[in-house]
């Protein structure tokens, strides 16, 4: 009888700690207790934010799709999704999306379950362009042979961004020379803008610097500052330090200015910043990414360190050229990264810096991993670094237009991504294996009558005559 | 002597009220009946919207530009190439957004001899009404049927090639499977499709 009574007292008490520790976690910050599996790579920063994706318990399919949409809506509009979600919404394609429901991310993108994730967070066996396009090779006689499993792994087509793999491009840029011979960089200008918008023609000096006098300000710091282009921009001390925000109605002096400072000026760089690992943590308004939370290789001997701005670009000298090399080896520790100054693209960034070469012909980490793109801002074309460094590994053929071709042939490039072993060297070498996809469209090309391929990619058949 | 028809006021006022009520009531349901809009009415609708203005983009845009005045080209590619999207693509994209918006009917651009082979018929509907366009020029297609576990009213229509620019870049592209089109002929066909209740 009395072993009973402990039973029960035992069950209640057991019960009641389980119920309370459950309970917390439900109320409390950490809800870790309740991630059902391992998140994904491109997730897991933000896996103890719940509610990003799962904002209302009863929506199901709907308030996913919304939350993947938030974030990932705009990549897909600029990369022209080939498979949109409006394509299989139309009853026509009814018979398809009861085999694939390509309507929701998650059908192919399946969270917290690590054991099936692979490549892209995909969590699909690898024959999911089979459901659809079994008959392919009726259309495309080349593609008979080949093995389901390598439409999208092989270096010819990805499921969303087709934009450097596209036919027409493939034939347009045809094979291209291993290096070209004038690579082409994109050139600053966005330092020069703000001056022409705020009629600055006078760079501020020593003498200009604008701080509490009640400061004692290092000399080196402020001849760091005098070197910058916020310098010459006339960006004072008190721009950053003492501008007003939301956090800081009045203005008062900060040692260390938020990423609202930066934000005055460099809108879309953070932006992109927030979009990227760096700095996603900061959108969902967590804690900055450190160090000991990064699932990438990072430095065994490194303290932890907070990603902001200033980890990279440091303060005051903001020195864009250890931002590009220096501040990523800091912390990354990988093959890859490893592997980096022994490569070729190391060779021509040192004679880059060391004036060998032209400023904007070598090639950082930057060059490819945030590479400078063109934007339209304010109803002008600038040069934007973009600070998302995922945004053109997902998958890696993103590359290739912003990054690759600025100095090699196209057929060079695709080969290059696709070889795992010239990845983790950081491209010291040549790619074992060449990838058809050129070839195929330029032999499909060739084989049109002639009187077809005289209007090949003019589509309405003439050229348009010049006025010049 | 009064008729007996007028010994009975009573009955007489009953009548006429009940006669009286039957009428309201009919006028009530053929009013109703007079301001629905029925599916083919409603798709008929569409389709002119979409007619109007795909032949105003197809002549007025498209070949007038690239074919009479020669300024600029149409390309599927008319981003990277800095051209016109072609007017089929113009269409679809339409399509699509409408798609986005959530709106309740759908609508595609599909042919017997489509260039991009997504666009050939699917549904047993698809493929009657391509091919009654051909067999009965001038006139639409229309039919019920079940997709999905939805009941729709299916509209085909004919799309006529309106201009140059249409028959010219049809017959010659690498991936059509017919290249004797004619100006005037139908190349393929409007789908409209709107969901019917119950």
């Amino acid at each position: 009888m009395r072993s009973k009574k402990t039973m029960w007292i035992a069950w209640i008490v057991l019960s009641a700690s389980l119920t309370s520790y459950y309970a917390y976690g439900l109320a409390g910050k950490d809800k870790s207790a309740y991630l059902p599996g391992q998140t994904t790579a491109g997730h897991y920063q933000i896996e103890l934010s719940c509610d990003v994706c799962h904002s209302d318990p009863f929506g199901g399919k709907e308030v996913l799709q919304k939350a993947c949409v938030e974030c990932h809506g705009v990549e897909l509009k600029q990369v022209n999704d080939s498979h949109p979600k409006a394509k299989f919404t139309d009853p026509r394609n009814a018979d398809r999306i009861a085999v694939l429901d390509a309507r929701y991310c998650v059908t192919c993108h399946v969270e917290h379950v690590q054991d099936r994730t692979r490549a892209m967070g995909v969590t699909l066996p690898d024959d999911f362009c089979v459901y659809c396009h079994r008959g392919i090779a009726k259309d495309r006689p080349s593609h008979k042979a080949l093995a389901f499993d390598t439409c999208a792994a092989a270096g010819c087509h990805n499921y969303h961004d087709n934009k450097a793999l596209y036919e027409e491009f493939l034939v347009k840029h045809g094979e291209g020379a291993k290096l070209t011979l004038k690579p082409v960089m994109l050139a600053r200008n966005f330092a020069g803008q703000y001056r022409q918008l705020n009629r600055i023609d006078q760079p501020l000096t020593l003498q200009d610097a604008k701080y509490p006098a009640t400061l004692n300000i290092g000399k080196t710091i402020l001849a760091e500052w005098e070197q910058t282009a916020h310098a010459r921009s006339a960006v004072n001390c008190v721009d950053c330090h003492a501008q007003k925000s939301a956090d800081n109605k009045a203005g008062i002096w900060q040692d260390k200015p938020a990423l609202s400072a930066c934000q005055q000026c460099h809108e879309l760089e953070s932006e992109t910043y927030q979009s990227g690992k760096h700095g996603m943590r900061l959108a969902q308004n967590l804690p900055p990414m450190q160090t000991s939370l990064a699932r990438q290789v990072m430095k065994k001997a490194l303290q932890d360190r907070r990603q902001d701005c200033m980890a990279c670009h440091g303060s005051h000298a903001f020195d864009t050229r250890k931002a590009a090399v220096e501040a990523c080896l800091g912390c990354h520790d990988d093959e890859h990264s490893k592997a980096y100054k022994a490569s070729p693209h190391y060779q021509v960034w040192q004679q880059s810096v060391t004036g060998q070469s032209a400023s904007n012909a070598g090639v950082s980490c930057s060059s490819c991993h945030l590479p400078r793109i063109t934007v339209k801002q304010q109803g002008q074309k600038r040069t934007l670094v973009q600070h998302n460094q995922n945004h053109n590994l997902r998958p890696n053929e993103k590359m290739i237009r912003d990054v690759c071709l600025a100095c090699h042939g196209l057929g060079f490039a695709i080969d290059s991504l696709t070889d795992p072993e010239l990845i983790a060297n950081n491209f010291n070498g040549l790619p074992r294996e060449k990838i058809p996809s050129i070839a195929m469209a330029i032999k499909r090309e060739k084989d049109q009558p002639a009187s077809k391929r005289k209007r090949s990619g003019q589509e309405a058949g003439e050229e348009p005559e010049r006025n010049d | 002597m009064r008729s007996t028809f007028f010994q009975y006021p009573k009955i007489l006022a009953g009548i006429l009220l009940a006669g009286g009520l039957a009428l309201v009531i009919s006028a009530c349901s053929s009013s109703t009946a007079s301001t629905g809009i029925s599916p083919q009415m409603m798709a008929d609708s569409l389709h002119a919207v979409m007619a109007a203005d795909r032949t105003v983009y197809t002549k007025k845009v498209v070949n007038r530009l690239v074919k009479e005045d020669k300024v600029i080209k149409a390309s599927e590619q008319w981003e990277d190439e800095k051209a016109l999207p072609l007017p089929a693509q113009m269409f679809r994209f339409g399509a699509e957004m409408v798609a986005e918006q959530g709106a309740p009917f759908s609508y595609s651009l599909l042919s017997l001899w489509p260039i991009n082979k997504q666009n050939s018929p699917k549904t047993d509907a698809e493929k009657e009404g391509l091919q009654f366009l051909v067999d009965n020029p001038g006139q639409n297609f229309y039919k019920e049927e079940k997709l999905g576990g939805v009941k729709y009213f299916t509209a085909v229509y004919p799309d006529p090639a309106v201009a140059p620019a249409c028959v010219e870049c049809h017959n010659d592209h690498k991936d059509t499977p017919k290249s004797d089109f004619k100006i005037g002929d139908v190349m393929g066909g409007v789908v409209i499709r709107i969901p019917l209740q119950g």
